[in-house]
């Protein structure tokens, strides 16, 4: 995984709640054994009609949104499925950043661990946002995960939360299965003392 | 079993005895996991990581693998072979077992005769326990928590992890005690509990906590039932649901496959037994619902938060303060082409489905047939009938369950997840309404341009035999 830097994009807003992974990416692109190519499912069924024609109304297909890589959407973004094909649909996209002013537990940690960048900010900004965004599709967004800041063209900047570990493993482009080999040891240990429950092979 | 004399929940009492090492400051906890479950879905990407560096599957005697999501439920051939039709589906269970074979994972292949849904299967081989963490690359992996099990849903990087060390980076969840008091009154049940404490906190009310379910309703269900609330727990934005193991737990537990016999046994309860709550436990929050004044519940909309008794109608965007919130609304009611207000009671449906991880149980199978039995679908709904596992459909079959719908003029089919995801060709067309015993009501989830009715097994089969959406309290 490579490391984040710090990057200015433009954004989309997509003001809606509860959006769900199978929106994300919908479970007929769930039949691959790899990730390449799920950037063309990204919210296929917003995007495109029956025909598979581009919707020209969806947000993602108007003209000023080429090129954006923060998605700006409502509260409980991710929640539903645990497939981690929807981060790896909306990086395959272009994305790497959505911002909400909460995620779905299960998508946080797979955005985490493929590099998009889960941002929480408070309702009010989440609305702020939102305007300023669809009055100038063409506003620059900062995202710099090390000072965990968002800054907006008039300078003004909010922080972000982000837990201490993933941020480490992220501007440090490591894996976080490093961490676990680490432990090989304590897992020996505890594997030794703690008796097993049960046993799928005889 | 309360720690330094601090008492404990249950959630608690199992995160504790699964901790490899502890939460810091500085970093995460690491989670040991006594039961991993695959499918062919959510892992081929975990195998491709553990081959490109070189790891091998840590505890395969901890892992079993079936075949579910995109698997056929349509009738076996002359040589009792389920046929694949799909070639990318086909390639995807070839890849599954490949990766099995290879890494030496159990397998419970499409059509052999323990393969199921995979949240179907832990329960019913005895492999899901109280006290045990069990993971799986599938939301609906809460479901075994109705044993007092710690089980969750994760991705397929924790998936890789879980094969390559057993283990899991986590922070620990906060607590909410959901407290269900009072009794069900008839034609009531527990897919109306769940559906009622979704539409009352929400999709995203659960998130950040562990539920656990407590109260009089909650103790009097049977492990099915609790199995049916626990697994719709992640709709309420929980990753889990967990309920106390009791008599009803160990009863449903003792004799499966691979629950433990003899002194074993014994010792098993006697650990389980300290698994509850302790009293004076505290949770991070209480939510609370009477069952006793619960009628059957349907969704309305594209979320299964959007929830109201069967009996009201459909509510305006209007209501809603937060812009977002009325957007949201606005765009469901359209998609299901809804109006404010609008009763759900008689209308027309296409579809109805009964089955998935929340749904296709006996017991839940046992529903549906009594309300079809001696009963005709109605001509212009096309209802499915899919078991959970190969061994639901036996015991069905045993019972002449399947009978009963076949001569009502509904669909008996192979075991699988189905229309719940719709990845297998069994789906909705565009437009068509469905009510579905399912778990998710979501845009497109039953097939593109699909409209979804979440409701129970009851409300399924009497809105089948009407053709149109049915209080089942009418028919009992």
């Amino acid at each position: 995984m490579e490391p984040i830097k710090s990057f200015s994009a433009t954004a989309i807003a997509l003001p809606v709640e509860n959006v769900d992974t199978d929106q994300i990416i919908p479970a007929r692109y769930l039949k691959v054994t790899d990730k390449a190519g799920l950037g063309d499912g990204l919210f296929a069924d917003w995007r495109r009609d029956d025909n598979g024609n581009l919707k020209p109304d969806f947000v993602l297909n108007r003209p000023e949104a080429a090129g954006a890589q923060i998605l700006v959407a409502g509260n409980n973004f991710g929640c539903g499925s645990s497939r981690e094909h929807a981060p790896w649909a909306l990086l395959g996209y272009g994305f790497k950043a959505v911002i909400s002013t909460y995620f779905a537990d299960i998508f946080r940690n797979n955005a985490l661990k493929n590099g998009l960048l889960p941002i929480t900010v408070d309702t009010e900004t989440y609305y702020q946002l939102v305007s300023m965004i669809e009055e100038d599709p063409a506003t620059q967004i900062t995202v710099d995960l090390a000072q965990q800041t968002v800054t907006l063209p008039e300078g003004q900047q909010l922080h972000f939360p982000i837990d201490g570990f993933a941020k480490y493993c992220l501007l440090n482009g490591v894996d976080q299965l490093g961490f676990l080999h680490q432990q090989a040891d304590l897992i020996a240990q505890y594997e030794a003392t703690h008796a097993q429950r049960v046993k799928t092979i005889a | 079993m309360t720690r330094n004399g601090q008492p404990r929940t249950l959630f608690e009492k199992v995160w504790d005895a699964h901790e490899v090492r502890a939460q810091t400051d500085d970093t995460p906890g690491v989670l040991y996991i006594d039961l991993h479950l695959v499918h062919e879905v959510t892992s081929p990407q975990a195998f491709t990581m553990l081959r490109e560096q070189g790891l091998t599957v840590r505890r395969p005697d901890r892992t079993l693998a079936t075949m579910d999501h995109s698997t056929p439920t349509t009738p076996r051939n002359a040589l009792g072979i389920i046929p694949i039709a799909d070639s990318q589906a086909a390639a995807q269970l070839d890849t599954l077992t490949r990766n099995c074979h290879d890494f030496g994972i159990p397998l419970y292949a499409l059509g052999t005769e323990n393969q199921g849904i995979v949240h179907v299967i832990g329960p019913e081989q005895g492999l899901t326990q109280p006290g045990m963490t069990i993971v799986c690359g599938d939301s609906h992996t809460s479901t075994h928590g109705a044993f007092g099990a710690l089980a969750f849903g994760i991705g397929t990087s924790e998936v890789g992890h879980v094969l390559a060390t057993q283990c899991l980076i986590q922070t620990r969840p906060k607590t909410c005690e959901v407290r269900v008091n009072g009794r069900l009154q008839p034609g009531v049940g527990a897919k109306d509990i769940i559906l009622a404490i979704i539409a009352k906190i929400g999709v995203g009310g659960g998130t950040g906590y562990v539920f656990e379910y407590t109260g009089e309703a909650i103790r009097a269900l049977t492990m099915e039932e609790r199995m049916t609330i626990c697994n719709m727990s992640i709709e309420g934005g929980a990753r889990a649901g967990m309920v106390a193991p009791d008599e009803t737990t160990f009863d449903y537990i003792k004799g499966r496959p691979y629950a433990p016999h003899g002194a074993d046994w014994d010792a098993a309860v006697a650990y389980w037994r300290t698994l509850p709550s302790d009293a004076g436990a505290t949770y991070d929050r209480l939510i609370e619902l009477d069952a006793s004044t619960l009628t059957p519940m349907i969704t309305y909309g594209t979320n299964p938060g959007m929830g109201m008794a069967i009996t009201d109608s459909v509510p305006a965007p209007e209501q809603l303060d937060e812009p977002s919130a009325r957007t949201t609304l606005d765009k469901a009611l359209k998609y299901m082409d809804l109006q404010p207000g609008e009763r759900l009671l008689g209308k027309p449906v296409d579809v109805v489905f009964i089955g998935s991880c929340t749904n296709s149980r006996i017991s839940d199978l046992r529903l549906a047939a009594s309300i079809m039995q001696g009963r005709r679908v109605a001509p212009n709904v096309r209802v499915m009938v899919v078991p959970g596992s190969q061994q639901v459909k036996r015991q069905a079959e045993q019972e002449g369950l399947d009978r009963i719908f076949r001569e009502a003029g509904a669909e008996w089919r192979e075991a699988g997840c189905s229309m719940c995801i719709a990845m297998n060709g069994d789906q909705l067309q565009p437009g068509q309404y469905a009510v579905s015993t399912s778990n998710r009501n979501f845009e497109g989830r039953q097939g593109k341009g699909g409209r979804t009715f979440l409701a129970s097994p009851l409300t399924a089969a009497a809105t089948a035999v009407n053709g149109v959406i049915t209080d089942v309290r009418t028919m009992l």
